[in-house]
């Protein structure tokens, strides 16, 4: 589904990305973790194409994305979350996620200026879509006409995932999606990811730092540090991978 | 919610006029839009067309600043473009022998595309640039425009400083010869611009505008290209106010080059920000308000001064003043403009009496 290979990145002097390399196989959920600094986020940056690594490529779907623009990507299935939240503030929950639908939407300029007709006939098919499939699902239903800043931290998570599941990816990468949430929060967005990679046979990259998380729902997991990958394979076998304890509990004695 | 506002599909929550009161606003704008050129007098005509061409503008600069979120400050130079090429197309197919009830087909829809054209190669450095840097560059285009239809090697065409001579439109064999009839046209095309407007931002193009003016690169992961939707936001933005430019011209029928000047953007701008920026009533409030205030000044002023000399040389001035002051005072107290005003007082009255707030 997606292949990373190779991957290097550098800003400068400093190198973010030392070669990193792996596979995101369909319908799974492979997780992305490292201490803070360790280019996870980077990472997400080169696959949704707003770095150009230096050398290296990123293969989507048997294509090599490389020389697309972000908007791009998006069209052929790729989409995001931020690590800080990065939805329209001034907009309502339902206009953010409408959004989402953006790239399987078809209207143009004259269209959308006549509006009725085809254009009016897709919006109401698209407002169906996201009222049954993402509002209903990620039982925001209650806030739907909100603004974004009336809504609490978990909530706006919430929305973003809501936002990029619209869009029906083939591919949804997700940047910290429960970081800073309480128990409760984390275990209510752990279901709604589990929930849409079974509904919608989405494939996801998850980075996040809260282990729990990442061993119970990951089914593989690369582990990065100071931009190099250290260890990959099931969350059990890094668990156990000397390199990786070494990097999170520091090297003994 | 609004009381008695219950919806029960889709369709009916996807309305623009979504709640009775914008209903009876509108209603009540339509009807006194018919009845004034039937009962009002000439003033009142005068005053009616100039808040229909004005309207006409700021809603344009409203879909590039308000609701884009790209500073302009050369839109006069789309207003310009609009009314020389709406003169300047008539006067050549005058010369090509097509008959006058043709040309305003021709015409119209030409000093739009003019309009847009121009405003897509105005937008180029918007790629780059953002906020303050790119209203200095669109401030620049707007001295280009004005100083290509000034220069002497055009002159042929667009009468350089002198200025040209708009004919009367034909509509469907109705000569237009008259700011009353006039009128009509540009009340027809103003709810038409509206009406057009508002329907961009119910679907996918307007919400990518939005999306940009809010987080471009969050809009950019949704599949919004940066570069095809704010070209688009101005070409929709120049053409609107090409549109006002055309309405220009066939209502004054003669144009100046120095009435498109940096006083006509500032002003464009300045009803936008005072009526409420990325709003659907921002311009309408807007307009009104800058409309009326030179008019509300003529008649206090000349009262008080009794129509001496001196008095009317300070009327220019204090106008600027009275203008420096409402964006001032509207920028530090009520970003959202009047628009925000009304929808404030609109809540209060729909809870009157039971709460306040």
């Amino acid at each position: 589904m997606l292949s990373v290979k190779d991957v290097q990145l550098s800003f400068g002097g400093l190198k973010a990305l030392q070669g990193v390399s792996f596979d995101a196989s369909e319908g799974e959920i492979t997780g992305i973790i490292g201490p803070n600094g360790a280019g996870k986020t980077s990472l997400f940056n080169v696959i949704s194409g707003f770095y150009k690594p230096s050398h290296g490529s990123v293969i989507f779907k048997g294509e090599d994305v490389g020389h697309l623009k972000p908007d791009a990507r998006a069209h052929k299935g790729m989409s995001r979350t931020f690590q800080n939240i990065a939805l329209f503030r001034g907009m309502t929950v339902l206009d953010n996620i409408k959004l989402g639908c953006h790239t399987n939407l078809k209207a143009n300029v004259w269209s959308s200026l006549l509006y009725f007709g085809s254009a009016q006939k897709e919006e109401l098919k698209a407002r169906k879509e996201i009222e049954e499939e993402v509002i209903d699902f990620l039982e925001i239903d209650h806030i739907r006409k909100a603004p974004i800043t009336a809504l609490s931290y978990g909530l706006q998570k919430r929305v973003e995932l809501g936002r990029a599941l619209a869009m029906r990816p083939k591919l949804l990468m997700l940047d910290e999606p429960v970081a800073g949430m309480n128990r409760e929060e984390t275990a209510d967005m752990a279901r709604f990811i589990l929930d849409a990679q079974e509904r919608f046979g989405t494939t996801i990259l998850l980075v996040e730092h809260d282990m729990h998380l990442v061993m119970d729902i990951c089914s593989k997991v690369v582990v990065l540090n100071f931009g190099q990958q250290i260890a990959d394979g099931s969350p059990q076998e890094v668990a156990h991978n000397q390199n990786v304890i070494d990097a999170y509990l520091g090297q003994a004695g | 919610m609004i009381n008695g506002n219950r919806k029960t599909s889709y369709l009916e929550d996807e309305q623009i006029l979504n709640n009775n009161y914008k209903k009876a606003f509108v209603a009540l704008m339509v009807a006194l839009a018919i009845a004034l050129p039937i009962f009002a007098n000439d003033y009142i005509i005068l005053m009616a067309s100039l808040v229909g061409i004005m309207l006409i503008a700021v809603v344009g600069v409203n879909v590039l600043v308000g609701y884009t979120g790209l500073l302009s400050l050369g839109h006069a130079g789309f207003v310009a473009i609009g009314a020389y090429a709406v003169s300047i197309i008539h006067g050549l197919l005058t010369g090509w022998g097509i008959p006058d009830i043709l040309q305003p087909w021709i015409a119209l829809p030409g000093a739009m595309a003019a309009a847009a054209l121009i405003g897509i190669v105005v937008g180029l450095p918007s790629l780059r640039v953002k906020g303050i840097y790119l209203a200095v560059a669109t401030l620049s285009a707007n001295f280009i425009i004005i100083f290509f239809i000034e220069i002497d090697t055009f002159a042929q065409w667009t009468g350089g400083r002198l200025g040209l001579t708009t004919p009367d439109p034909n509509f469907f064999g109705w000569v237009l010869d008259t700011q009353r009839e006039v009128y009509v046209l540009i009340a027809i095309f103003s709810f038409a611009t509206i009406l057009m407007v508002q329907n961009l931002f119910r679907t996918r193009v307007g919400r990518a505008f939005i999306a940009i003016r809010e987080k471009d690169y969050s809009a950019e992961i949704l599949g919004v290209s940066l570069l095809k939707y704010k070209l688009t936001s101005f070409a929709i933005s120049a053409a609107c106010c090409g549109l006002a430019g055309a309405m220009w011209a066939y209502f004054y029928a003669k144009i100046l080059p120095e009435q498109f000047e940096l006083a006509l953007s500032l002003q464009l701008v300045a009803a936008l920000i005072v009526g409420g920026m990325g709003r659907t009533m921002g311009p309408v409030f807007g307009v009104i308000l800058i409309v009326l205030v030179p008019e509300i000044l003529k008649i206090t002023m000349g009262a008080i001064g009794g129509g001496s000399i001196e008095a009317a040389q300070l009327r220019a001035p204090i106008q600027e003043i009275v203008f420096g002051s409402l964006i001032i005072g509207f920028v530090l107290f009520e970003p959202l403009g009047i628009s925000h005003i009304m929808d404030r007082f609109f809540r209060a009255l729909n809870r009157w009496p039971f709460a306040r707030g």
